[in-house]
């Protein structure tokens, strides 16, 4: 009976929407381990900040493992191989940012990981792990792709005091942090103690959306007897992932406009980027390789995958089948992933899934009808916005305004309002376009 | 594996969508005024049947003609037109005339609606404004009631009805008489109550066995239609509940300080204002988005409805009502921007 009422007020934020998930496709299967294709492509740019400079030149050999490029700065990362094989070239790639390092895999090779060599973090004071976390060359794995250590390393005047650790996959289709949860509790445990000793924040919160109540199961069985780690489900819905929200909901914090998490005493990690962490930093290893969701009526063997970074989508679309049964292929959720131009791109840390779907309805493009002010994307928006108000002002070129009055750069493009539009206007983009103006205006 | 589609298709996120279309929404409106429009005509017979049939085509024909001549095609599909057409239609008085009720569905799409830019960009709501204009342009032909549930109603039309274009239209209080129903007074319930201060069973005005305009004498169905929109999220449902619950306060409070004026109920069930409240004043495009501003807009219109019946010429006041309301939406929604997350209280327009 308690449970039932605590399900009824499941915590959750205002507006919002509950697109279809898709998530049975894939929440069943386990982290499968997807071989190596022939080539790999490194893009030196898979990360916020600087890119990576190579270390290494045409013609040399590398062992999986072991780095190839490093950090350029403080936000920045470096880059490890994700194989054994040879530097084919340092190029630009068509559809990635900047250039890439071509590495041909050795065909016969065991794939051995050779490089690292393990150590006690226990050892280790604050800057020390931030530099060994840095090391590593995580970023966040939920598709921001931000260097962790540096989202970890808090500033002076904003002490935290919560680490919370981000489980809601909020996005359709995706299924990894899910199976990361289920498969691997004790390594994202790990990462987490590293984080919550990186950031220098008392106690860290799980929040793990109501739909995955297996996970939230397998999390709090091992959970650390020090008891600074808790785990709290929030309700099912989008976005419940969204950095802000999950803060608000679980801590009842507001980030203000404009603010960073630490501004409330608060960083928010997500799910798979711990894994890895907690996985990395005590072999001194490089992240090489990650989870991602392959799944999508386009996908003939939906599943989840431990993907070499650097694959071609090609050869990935092939491992898994393709059926033909797509208009697009994105990398990222539905809500807010990307399209694809070109089966050439390689996947990288930001990954998060590969999708191939089809919309329902005509293959036509859709048409864009006139805005009928039904105020759906007013009743969606999780920010409080005015998208309506916000589109017409973009119809009518009025960017400087949308900012000033209408709080545009609030918009975080999670893509309720454009979901729920009946009138099938691109708000989100219309908004993008309109961010990208004023910031040249600014410039 | 199978080629990929070629080319890719590139849009931009989200790439999932789960509304339902404007033509749909605007079906599902069409398809709830269906019963209303089926129940005007079980009791006012061929006449209100003529009259639902002109001026929907007349709304029809203007869309198309005005499409045409700014050589955009295509607006017909999108069946706001249509709801437009049935709308005024249903406001009318069944023995309207054809060529009056052609009139006036004219004025509603040209100039309520595509003078303005069409659907979408319309400051008031367009069957509105062609009932407006011709109140206006025929105060006698549209205070003309003609009694509910006439004998030979499915046989003949009232005679007003056939009225040649530009000729004044036949009286019809003697043929309301020759059908023997000798207490019609050729009123409504509200001139009744307002000018004679005869009172009207409650149970019939919930049911609508009164005369009245076409499609506005029975609650019930309105609001069960309404419901249905309701449920299906394609009416906003606070702005009836904010009308019609304003609308009984008021009329509840002049009642209590002179009982002379009509009890709530009476004014809730009486007259246009439940057609109003639920399938005008909820219209999209002249209504505001914000939270706030949805009941305050409902709220004025409420209360407006009510002063202008107690205190105003003429007996119905919701058309007068929902206009102005229109007319404030824009103002009431920029006073009531909602608190944006992260911030500290709304910020004003200037």
């Amino acid at each position: 009976m308690i449970e039932l009422l605590q399900r009824l007020r499941a915590r959750t934020f205002p507006r919002g929407i509950h697109p279809p998930d898709h998530k049975a496709l894939t929440r069943d299967k386990a982290i499968r381990r997807l071989p190596f294709a022939p080539e790999l492509l490194i893009p030196l740019s898979q990360h916020i900040g600087t890119p990576s400079v190579p270390v290494v030149h045409k013609g040399q050999e590398v062992v999986r493992g072991e780095p190839i490029a490093r950090a350029q700065g403080f936000l920045s990362v470096p880059l490890h191989a994700p194989a054994t094989g040879v530097v084919a070239g340092i190029e630009r790639i068509p559809g990635t940012r900047g250039e890439a390092i071509r590495l041909r895999v050795y065909p016969g090779d065991d794939q051995q990981v050779r490089y690292g060599a393990p150590r006690d973090p226990q050892g280790l004071d604050r800057p020390a792990l931030i530099r060994a976390i840095q090391d590593t060359g995580m970023v966040g794995l939920g598709g921001a792709a931000f260097p962790t250590h540096a989202k970890l390393s808090v500033p002076e005047e904003h002490p935290v005091d919560t680490l919370l650790v981000n489980g809601c996959e909020c996005e359709p289709y995706l299924t990894t942090d899910h199976r990361v949860m289920l498969e691997d509790p004790e390594d994202l445990m790990a990462g987490i103690g590293l984080a919550l000793r990186a950031c220098g924040a008392r106690e860290a919160l799980i929040g793990i959306e109501d739909d995955k109540p297996e996970a939230a199961e397998q999390l709090r069985a091992h959970l650390p007897a020090h008891g600074r780690i808790r785990v709290q489900t929030v309700a099912a819905k989008y976005p419940q992932g969204s950095e802000k929200l999950l803060i608000k909901v679980l801590l009842g914090r507001e980030v203000p406009s404009g603010g960073l998490p630490c501004h409330v005493g608060v960083v928010v990690q997500n799910i798979a980027t711990l894994a890895q962490l907690g996985r990395l930093l005590p072999r001194r290893q490089g992240l090489i390789e990650r989870v991602m969701t392959l799944s999508g009526p386009g996908i003939a063997r939906p599943g989840n995958y431990l993907v070499p970074l650097g694959t071609p989508l090609r050869y990935l679309l092939d491992y898994v089948g393709f059926t033909g049964e797509a208009q697009e292929i994105l990398f990222g959720g539905p809500m807010m992933g990307t399209a694809v131009a070109s089966l050439d791109v390689p996947v990288t840390k930001a990954v998060s899934g590969v999708l191939a779907i089809r919309e329902p309805g005509p293959a036509t493009p859709r048409e864009i009808q006139p805005c009928i002010h039904c105020g759906r994307c007013v009743a969606a928006c999780p920010m409080n916005l005015n998208p309506e108000r916000l589109g017409l002002l973009a119809a009518k070129r009025e960017y400087a305004l949308m900012a000033e009055k209408y709080h545009l750069n609030d918009c975080f493009e999670c893509g309720c309002c454009a979901y729920v539009c009946p009138a099938h206007i691109p708000l989100v983009q219309y908004f993008r376009a309109a961010k990208a103006m004023n910031r040249r205006m600014a410039a | 594996m199978q080629p990929p589609p070629a080319p890719l298709e590139l849009r931009p996120s989200p790439h999932l969508h789960g509304a339902p279309t404007v033509e749909q929404i605007m079906r599902n409106v069409v398809y709830a005024l269906l019963p209303i429009a089926g129940f005007a005509v079980w009791a006012f017979g061929l006449s209100a049947l003529a009259l639902q049939l002109t001026v929907v085509a007349a709304c029809l024909g203007t869309e198309a003609l005005f499409g045409r001549l700014a050589g955009k095609a295509g607006t017909l599909g999108d069946f706001s037109a249509v709801i437009t057409g049935l709308l005024l239609a249903l406001t009318l008085p069944p023995g309207f005339p054809l060529w009056m009720g052609a009139v006036a569905g004219f004025v509603a799409i040209g100039l309520g609606k595509l003078f303005f830019g069409g659907l979408g960009f319309n400051v008031f709501n367009p069957a509105l404004v062609g009932r407006a204009f011709v109140q206006a342009a025929f105060p006698v032909a549209i205070t003309t009631w003609t009694p509910a549930f006439a004998p030979g109603r499915f046989t003949g039309f009232i005679p007003s009805t056939l009225t040649l274009p530009f000729m004044t239209p036949v009286p019809t209080d003697r043929w309301s008489r020759a059908l023997g129903i000798d207490a019609f007074s050729g009123a409504t319930p509200l001139a009744l109550q307002k000018f004679e201060q005869v009172g009207t069973d409650t149970l019939d005005l919930f049911t609508g066995m009164v005369p009245g305009s076409s499609g506005e004498t029975s609650a019930l169905l309105i609001l069960v239609c309404g419901a249905y929109l309701a449920l299906r999220r394609m009416m906003d449902w606070r702005i009836p509940a904010a009308v019609l619950s304003s609308a009984f306060l008021t009329a509840a409070v002049f009642h209590r300080l002179d009982p002379q004026y009509p009890e709530p109920l009476f004014m809730l069930f009486s007259g246009g204002l439940m057609l109003g409240a639920v399938f005008m004043a909820s219209d999209m495009v002249g209504s505001p988005v914000t939270p706030l501003g949805v009941w305050l807009y409902g709220t004025l219109i409420g209360v407006l409805t009510i002063v202008i019946r107690l205190f105003g010429g003429l007996t119905e006041g919701v058309m007068y009502a929902i206009l102005l309301g229109n007319a404030a939406s824009p103002l009431i929604e920029a006073a009531t921007q909602p608190r944006v997350f992260g911030r500290r209280r709304p910020e004003k327009e200037p």
